[in-house]
């Protein structure tokens, strides 16, 4: 191993920084996974019938499904009895303001640079957050009313919306769709809630933030987001555990709808533990992301970093069914030590002149294997739909891999497809230059790293750039080989 | 400034450099010329740290310090340059942020502080106007596609902006049409000063027409053969390195 190739592996080797315990009273259900569990999980939200009607429908599917085999990922079979699917910070009562959360998931969320408190809140940022299994605050939720904009905790949306909730829940992803999408349906707890009425331009960033803390549990949330005719909202999302040997589940579904000329942009920059150097712990991270073009000319736009979690299965689509709707995917996936990502996005063109524009950057280090798997689909009818896709692979050091699986489906001979895809390796001479130039080792892989990652950077909104790039040196160090 | 003594160096069993000595004061421009495979471009990456060599003997010192045990960036931010024979392409990452980067990392290591933006953008355009590019050139990525040409001109804007103290140009002159060496060589005597130095590295006596060395030594086999005046360099033109090479197996 060259000296070069220490400097790599040094890199590599970061602290975690959220990976601290919060040390609270917890209520949380013994492991185990049966129709007891859901109806408890049901009873502890109060929810009325037809939700629990539709968990239970969806564990009966469950039951008869299989985990999926066809990703390039390699890991210890769950045993879905070992995992709690519940647990909650003790409250005596719901709190009603901000005021009566407890301070310590107050100071959680500072420690993770998210402030609740009314004083310190980001500026022009919503946020939802979610802890285990409930969501414990949201902040700006009147603001946003005054708009028209309704944000809030799914549990709450589903007694002060149920007509919403039963009219979009399961629309874009339904629990038969596949086996982590049923296990979600069947045992969600919360997640956030999101509408946006007819031609309102939601008036600020809404954000969710995911945190794990309870050992032995899974954490099954479910976004929705509703955007009407001619509205527009930006959404981040943002995740982080606590480091345990012990891997932990997180099996998410997201669903969005854009109706005509509505558009939705949702940004993720997820970082859940990784687990340590030798594969040890970490997040398995199977999650169902779909959006649903519904309307004419509507727009769906995912922006993913994915640094975190010991396995990344993850596909965030887009169905473009209204005429002229627009899909987009700009994807950043990082793994190092032993991290596997399989994922990558699908692109379903159903309506005339749909358009849909594919970026994805893999990273690989340490003995990392990194997959995009993407498909793109044309189906009878979507006159001259349009799809551009690039892949692009960066491999540091010798001992990782990258792997590309494009699916092309096409029945529309109208219709124009472009595929561009290449692999690159950090070379030694661009070290040296930047060395040569006065940096540091880290700071010029974390620079060189940063540059190849530009194209999908630059559709994060501002805050999330920042500490994107911040995120990807901190996954990185270690990595200079 | 730099001294080198009876410095041996190989790169895995092959010995590269057999001994060679050299003394550059303050304000000098050394040239070092010699035939292809003679030792010239791996005597530039040692002094600037690249790895894949061994010195096997000698030492270097650099303002009175063991030049051998720095970092390649602690040379850097010391003052040490090298105008690289081939620049590598980074995409992605822009002239202008690689410049204000490796300027802020020399500047901390000497107790300063971070450039000012406004201020920085202002030196830049001052010098990319004498070097004759466009300012859309600090926006593109570095050497991201830029012709041979424009990847020296590149260097040689570093150059002027981190404001070296040894400067170590590796065949600068390869590649470059009449025009595009002479806009080079105006950038590099532009720079020369009471107190810095220069060694230039070069195949040919060409560019030595453009920036006038006090020195010139013939590299042959890893040894300095011969040193002298400018007049050398013009005598290996006529004569070829065959003249050295002749003289050196009596």
């Amino acid at each position: 191993m060259s000296a070069s190739q220490e400097q790599i592996d040094n890199l590599i080797h970061k602290e975690y920084k959220p990976g601290f315990v919060t040390d609270l009273e917890a209520d949380t259900l013994p492991p185990g996974l049966n129709e007891e569990v859901i109806r408890a999980i049901s009873q502890r939200k109060n929810e009325p019938p037809f939700m629990l009607a539709w968990r239970l429908k969806a564990y009966e599917q469950w039951l008869t499904m299989s985990e999926p085999d066809w990703a390039y990922l390699d890991y210890q079979a769950i045993d879905y009895n070992s995992i709690s699917y519940y647990s909650a910070p003790k409250v005596k009562e719901a709190p009603k303001s901000l005021d009566e959360v407890d301070p310590k998931l107050i100071e959680t969320y500072k420690k993770l640079g998210i402030p609740l408190h009314e004083q310190e809140r980001l500026a022009g940022v919503a946020v939802d957050a979610v802890f285990d299994s409930v969501s414990v605050a949201t902040t700006f939720k009147h603001k946003l009313k005054e708009a028209g904009v309704i944000f809030c905790s799914f549990s709450e949306a589903v007694h002060t919306h149920p007509e919403l909730i039963q009219q979009y829940l399961g629309s874009v992803v339904p629990p038969s769709d596949n086996f982590f999408a049923a296990l979600n349906a069947a045992v969600f707890s919360d997640g956030s809630f999101v509408f946006i009425p007819k031609g309102v331009r939601c008036p600020m960033e809404l954000s969710t933030y995911f945190r794990i803390n309870a050992a032995n549990t899974g954490q099954f949330e479910r976004t929705l987001i509703i955007a009407e005719d001619y509205s527009h909202v930006s959404y981040l999302e943002g995740c982080t555990a606590p480091m345990r040997d012990e891997n932990q589940l997180h099996a998410a579904v997201v669903e969005l709808i854009a109706l005509d000329h509505a558009e939705i942009k949702y940004s993720t920059v997820q970082n859940w533990y990784s687990g340590d150097e030798e594969g040890r712990g970490g997040i398995f991270n199977f999650v169902t992301k779909r959006g649903d073009c519904r309307g004419r000319h509507a727009k769906i736009s995912w922006t993913q970093v994915e640094t975190g979690s010991a396995i990344t299965w993850k596909y965030p689509s887009c169905i473009l069914r209204g005429d002229h709707s627009i899909g987009e995917f700009y994807s950043v996936a990082v793994s190092n030590h032993r991290q596997q990502a399989d994922t990558g996005t699908k692109m379903i063109h159903i309506g005339k002149n749909t358009k849909s524009t594919i970026i994805s950057k893999g990273i690989s280090a340490g003995r990392a294997e990194n997959t995009y798997r993407g498909q793109v689909k044309i189906l009878p009818g979507a006159l001259n739909a349009r799809n551009y896709t690039q892949c692009d692979s960066l491999l540091i050091g010798p001992k990782c891999g990258a792997h590309t699986f494009p699916y092309i489906e096409i029945k529309e001979p109208t219709a124009r497809l472009e595929h561009e895809a290449t692999t690159a390796k950090i070379s030694e001479d661009q070290l040296f230059f930047c060395q040569q130039r006065g940096l540091s080792a880290e700071d010029a892989v974390s620079m060189i790293v940063n540059g190849f990652c530009k194209q999908v950077f630059k559709e994060l909104p501002m805050e999330f750039a920042v500490e994107a790039q911040a995120l990807l040196g901190i996954s990185l160090e270690g990595s200079v080989g | 400034m730099l001294s080198i003594q009876h410095l041996e160096a190989r790169a895995g069993e092959q010995a590269i450099l057999n001994g060679i000595s050299l003394e550059i004061k303050p304000g000098e421009v050394h040239a070092i010329m010699g035939p292809n495979g003679s030792g010239k471009s791996t005597l530039s990456n040692i002094l600037a740290g690249r790895e894949g060599y061994e010195v096997t003997h000698g030492s270097v010192t650099y303002e009175g310090k063991d030049l051998l045990v720095m970092k390649p960036e602690e040379r850097a931010r010391e003052g040490i340059f090298l105008a690289f024979q081939y620049p590598v392409e980074i995409p992605g990452v822009s002239n202008i942020y690689l410049l204000k980067a490796a300027l802020n990392a020399i500047r901390k290591h000497h107790g300063q502080t971070e450039v000012d933006a406004m201020d920085f953008l202002q030196l830049v355009k001052s010098k990319i106007k004498s070097l004759n590019l466009d300012e859309q050139f600090l926006y593109r990525g570095v050497n991201e596609g830029f012709s041979g040409g424009e990847k020296k001109r590149n260097e040689i804007l570093q150059m002027a902006i981190l404001e070296p103290r040894l400067c170590i140009l590796d065949e600068t002159d390869s590649g470059l049409d009449i025009d595009a060496l002479k806009i080079v060589a105006d950038g590099v005597n532009a720079l020369r000063s009471p107190t810095r130095s220069f060694i230039m590295v070069t195949h040919y006596q060409r560019l030595l027409s453009y920036i006038k060395p006090d020195v010139v030594h013939v590299l042959a086999q890893g040894r300095i053969v011969k040193s002298g005046g400018p007049e050398l360099a013009l005598e290996l033109e006529a004569r070829g390195y065959g003249w050295i090479d002749a003289s050196l197996n009596h």
